[in-house]
């Protein structure tokens, strides 16, 4: 009884997390103005129509260069930081990890709020720039902690070692302490690209002619139900679970 | 200079990128949004300021109160539903699929983690809308006679939550599950422990700082978001976000806009000390 219980709760489960997914696929293929039901036909003019539309493709590549750059510095700054606590002790190393690790626990419309009225005083316009400033903010955090987590003893010694054979600091970082920390620093890479690229309320307030995709798709959002945002959502999300599936064979396989 | 000296030297300089990055971008901003707050409008232009104002208002003004206190209320619901929907999926992931399906049943059941997520609320909306699947399946099956209206309510904003953060909480209380040693339940049934008691003295307890730790994300994320209210749950009944962005957008009206979200970071980090003692940030 209890065994049959479980399954039927495991498939009830799997029912409620696919079905708005399914239903976004299914009716991105609708052959008729809006996408619910019943199905009138099958039909790919919708994804004709999202990849022939050029705001939304210069809003796509937008977004893959914030996510590309602004998660290349954040891993940047989050692993050259840790590599300085997990090595040397400093006076108020404690105070420092808090200060890193603060923006995790900031809600991202907070962390764009101040950002927008910062850069007003300053002045520096909505662009992309600010809006991968902002990510960088958010993604340095998590890049800190995944590669602090991954450093270890067995990493320090041989650290040590290169450096009593007379390597620099730089040869450390370069040619030591990251080909051991490959893993972990791919996987940090890789779910900053997957955050930045998702992230809608920064890029939103920091936005203003150039946007990325989340905010494209957003404004695309206020004409109403339409199966052409179906056909961007099921494209998107194809897309995402390849990365998924590339990251799964590539990166945690070779951990495994 | 002396060993210990130049080690420190280049540490301050390995962690001052990361530091100067975050006082500038992170820090400052925060520190410009608070003094922000105690300015008012006049007219259209920001006078700067001492003047509690803002915060007076936003406790006294009813529909601004009342966003505080629906923001409060919609997170606490997803947080409980949450979590008492994810753990029994995440426990028969771990204790009743094969050892060798189990990395496949959990990669499935985070699947839509990876839709858009401006495109997942708006997934929702074709479920839930009028002419959605749902009310055509249940009018279709003669269970109902007329269409459910569940779009652009607070109905919709929960479903639109829990469906995201049941995936999330899975995650991590999968993981704190698989950790446990098969022993304590052993132990607990051989000295004579039901399964029911096992559960609730040896499993449950072990697991808390996990859970709370997830639910304690759960509150910050979903207390934090603009996009799922705005679009399941409408402009019937704002939220904090929702009308921080109203105050921004239509009304330009920045001081305010910064006294609230200094409120929302407040009601966050009373959330931070209620769950403390058993948060295990390090842990995620």
């Amino acid at each position: 009884m209890m065994r049959f219980l479980s399954w039927l709760y495991l498939a009830a489960a799997y029912l409620f997390i696919f079905l708005p997914v399914g239903v976004l696929v299914v009716f991105s293929f609708q052959d008729g103005r809006l996408p619910v039901p019943p199905l009138q036909g099958v039909s790919l003019r919708w994804y004709e129509k999202v990849l022939s539309d050029g705001d939304l493709m210069a809003a796509l590549v937008n977004s893959l260069i914030v996510a590309l750059i602004s998660s290349a510095v954040a891993l940047a700054l989050g692993f050259l930081a840790a590599h300085a606590l997990a090595r040397v002790k400093l006076p108020g190393s404690v105070l420092m990890r808090v200060v890193i690790i603060a923006p995790m626990t900031v809600s991202t419309l907070i962390i764009g709020l101040g950002l927008l009225t910062f850069f007003n005083q300053i002045g520096l316009r909505p662009s992309l720039l600010a809006t991968g400033i902002g990510h960088v903010v958010i993604n340095l955090p998590l890049c800190f902690a995944i590669t602090y987590a991954a450093m270890g003893d067995h990493q320090k010694n041989a650290e040590r070692a290169a450096r009593d054979l007379g390597a620099s600091e730089a040869q450390v970082l370069w040619l030591v302490s990251a080909p051991m920390l490959a893993p972990a620093l791919a996987a940090a890479f890789f779910l900053s690209v997957t955050f930045s690229w998702d992230e809608f309320i920064i890029a939103f307030l920091l936005t203003r002619f150039d946007v990325t995709l989340p905010v494209e798709i957003w404004s695309m959002l206020r004409s109403g139900l339409s199966p052409a945002t179906n056909a961007i959502g099921s494209l998107v999300f194809l897309v995402s679970i390849g990365v998924v599936v590339l990251a799964e064979i590539f990166i945690l396989r070779r951990r495994a | 200079m002396s060993l210990a000296a130049r080690e420190r030297r280049q540490g301050w300089g390995l962690i001052a990128p990361a530091l100067l990055w975050l006082l500038a971008f992170f820090l400052i901003p925060f520190a410009v949004m608070l003094a922000l707050s105690f300015a008012h409008m006049e007219e259209r232009t920001v006078v700067h300021g001492f003047d509690p104002g803002n915060y007076v208002r936003i406790f006294t003004d009813w529909t601004m109160f009342k966003a505080l206190v629906n923001s409060v209320e919609i997170t606490l619901i997803v947080t409980v539903v949450s979590v008492v929907l994810a753990y029994p999926l995440a426990a028969i992931i771990a204790f009743r699929v094969p050892r060798r399906w189990q990395r496949l049943a959990l990669l499935l059941a985070v699947l839509p983690f990876w839709t858009s997520y401006v495109v997942r609320s708006y997934s929702w909306l074709l479920v839930l809308g009028q002419n959605g699947v749902l009310n055509k399946a249940l009018l279709g099956l003669g269970l109902i006679s007329a269409p459910l209206e569940i779009a652009a309510t607070r109905t919709a904003t929960v479903i639109g939550f829990v469906h995201f953060f049941v995936m999330l909480l899975t995650l991590t209380i999968y993981a704190n599950l698989i950790q446990l040693s098969p022993n304590y339940a052993r132990a607990a049934q051989d000295l004579g422990a039901g399964r029911f008691q096992t559960f609730r003295h040896v499993i449950l307890p072990l697991t808390l700082p996990g859970v709370v730790t997830g639910a304690f994300l759960t509150f910050v994320l979903c207390i934090g978001d603009y996009i799922t209210p705005q679009i399941l749950g409408g402009n019937n009944e704002l939220t904090l976000p929702q009308l921080i962005m109203l105050q921004m957008g239509r009304g330009g009206n920045f001081p305010l806009a910064s006294a609230l979200s200094v409120v929302l970071m407040l009601v966050v980090t009373l959330a931070y000390a209620v769950s403390a003692r058993w948060l295990r940030l390090d842990r995620v």
